[in-house]
This record gives structure tokens, C-alpha cells and sequence, in this order.
């Protein structure tokens, strides 16, 4: 691994309600924000459910895995930075920003359809 | 969230998160997925989050709500801002983390949609032997909208 490699994946193509539903499963984090559209509509004043941002990351983590390695991570960190909605296509892009003393320092950015950075963060790996 | 609770690292339970995050290989690989840790909340016999029985939930049912949300004492309910884990070594399915939690640094600034008041938590995941082995730091923001003037 060099500073200057890079790494572009899509993420998710069209986001589903029900993946959301299998992630608030499989994370016990059922906030009805994420699911139960009468409470977000009525009350939160949302125009529908939106993701976790722990599935985006999730999601990012899996994509840093298979480019990486599975154990290779030394940390990982991210600021969710707008909304992720049903629909979504989500792609996330990896740069190599350094390596030194048998670690790669990567930036980690996740952008929707319309371009925008829904999720920004950055990874040490082993390199 | 509880002071302290036990969090055993089940196949199944890694294998349902490996599917709800799109491992195309969910089924035959059992590696732990990096954000793994944050499942640790099924676990916790406090995480507000889940409905209880005997408790009322505040997500809809005959009405939108059931009530406030259980998370905040006051103010508008918080949204996850950041989150970071730092890696001591890979967790393994079948052993029994135990995890820890206190809270960090709280700080707010202005924003344009009003005061924005961050609360910082961190959570440590120790093995049988007490070592660590993921650390995580939790940032959740709440937005207090600006007053009418």
C-alpha cells in the first residue's frame, strides 16, 4: 500500500426501508426514527425514516474490510455529516493519505447520488 | 446505558449484522465486521433504544408517539454525530466481552439551525483476561432551535 492509492466502492444501490429494518435488528438500535413513519412524520417533523448512520459506517467498515483485509484495521472514525435516506445510492471512497511505521493513515468519505458527503472520517491500518 | 454489562460475541448474532451491512459472504465467513461493537447494545440491560415489556415505548401505536423519548431529561432528542473505535486487537466469535461506559467531554456551539450541544461517551470492551480490546468514543449532538425573535 502507497500514499496515493485509492479505493472507489458502491456501498449500497437504491437503500431500502427494509435493509434499514435488518440493521436496527441486527444492532438493537431501534430508535423509531428509522422505521416507524407515523412517529417521524407526526412527531420528529422528518419527511420519512432515514438510516442509521451506524449502517452507513457499517457499511464503510465492511467496504474497508474487503479492501484491506479483515483484522488490518488499527482504528476507524467518522462525523455523520447529512442524512441518508430510502433510495440512496451510497458510494465511498478511500484514499491512502500516508504510510509510515507499518501503518497506512486512509480518509474515508461516503457521498450519495446528488454528490453530497453523508459521511467523513478517516481509518489507520496495518500496511 | 448501564455502567457495565457482559456482551457475548455469538456467530449468529455477527452473522445477522454481516447481512444487514451487505457482506455478499455473510454466511461463510465469520470475521467480525469493524463496527461491530456498537451491537453490544442488545446486550445492555439499560440501552433505551429497545422496547421493554411493561414499559411505555415512545414510537407510535394507536398514536404517532408513546411519549418523550427515554433519552434526555430535557430538550429535543439526540442524533448520532460521530463515532470512533480504536482497535487493540480483532474481537473472536465465542468469547464474552465485558464493557464499560462513562461519559466524556460536553461542549455546544452555534449553528445555523440553532444551539448545538454535544455530549462525548466513551465505552471500553475488555476481555476475560481485563485487556482492551476495542475502545469506542461516541459523540451525539442535540439542536436546540433558535428562539423566534
Amino acid at each position: 500500500m502507497n500514499a496515493g492509492d485509492t479505493h472507489e466502492t458502491v456501498l449500497v444501490d437504491d437503500l431500502t426501508r427494509t435493509q434499514i429494518v435488518q440493521y436496527a435488528g441486527a444492532s438493537g438500535d431501534y430508535n423509531p426514527l428509522h422505521s416507524d413513519e407515523p412517529f417521524v412524520t407526526e412527531i420528529a417533523g422528518y419527511p420519512t425514516v432515514f438510516a442509521h448512520g451506524m449502517l452507513t459506517m457499517g457499511m464503510a467498515g465492511r467496504a474497508l474490510a474487503e479492501w484491506l483485509g479483515d483484522d488490518a484495521l488499527r482504528s476507524f472514525g467518522v462525523r455523520f455529516t447529512k442524512q441518508v435516506w430510502p433510495g440512496d445510492t451510497l458510494t465511498a471512497r478511500f484514499v491512502v493519505d500516508a504510510v509510515e511505521d507499518g501503518s497506512a493513515q486512509i480518509s474515508v468519505s461516503v457521498t450519495n447520488g446528488a454528490g453530497d458527503e453523508v459521511l467523513a472520517g478517516s481509518a489507520t491500518a496495518a500496511a | 446505558m448501564a455502567d457495565e454489562f457482559r456482551f457475548p460475541v455469538e456467530a449468529t448474532h455477527v452473522l445477522f449484522f454481516r447481512r444487514a451491512v451487505g457482506y455478499a459472504d455473510a454466511e461463510t465467513s465469520s470475521a467480525v465486521p469493524p463496527t461491530f461493537p456498537i451491537a453490544a447494545a442488545q446486550f445492555d440491560p439499560a440501552y433505551p433504544l429497545r422496547p421493554k415489556p411493561g414499559e411505555k415505548w415512545f414510537g407510535s401505536g394507536k398514536e404517532a408517539s408513546g411519549g418523550a423519548s427515554p433519552r434526555v431529561a430535557e430538550g429535543p432528542p439526540p442524533l448520532h454525530a460521530e463515532q470512533h473505535f480504536e482497535y487493540h486487537r480483532p474481537i473472536r466469535i465465542g468469547e464474552t466481552l465485558t464493557v464499560t461506559s462513562e461519559p466524556g467531554k460536553t461542549w455546544e456551539r452555534e449553528g445555523r439551525a440553532g444551539t448545538l450541544k454535544f455530549a462525548e461517551r466513551i465505552t471500553r470492551y475488555r476481555d476475560e483476561d481485563g485487556a482492551d480490546v476495542v475502545t469506542g468514543r461516541s459523540v451525539s449532538v442535540q439542536v436546540f432551535p433558535k428562539e423566534a425573535p
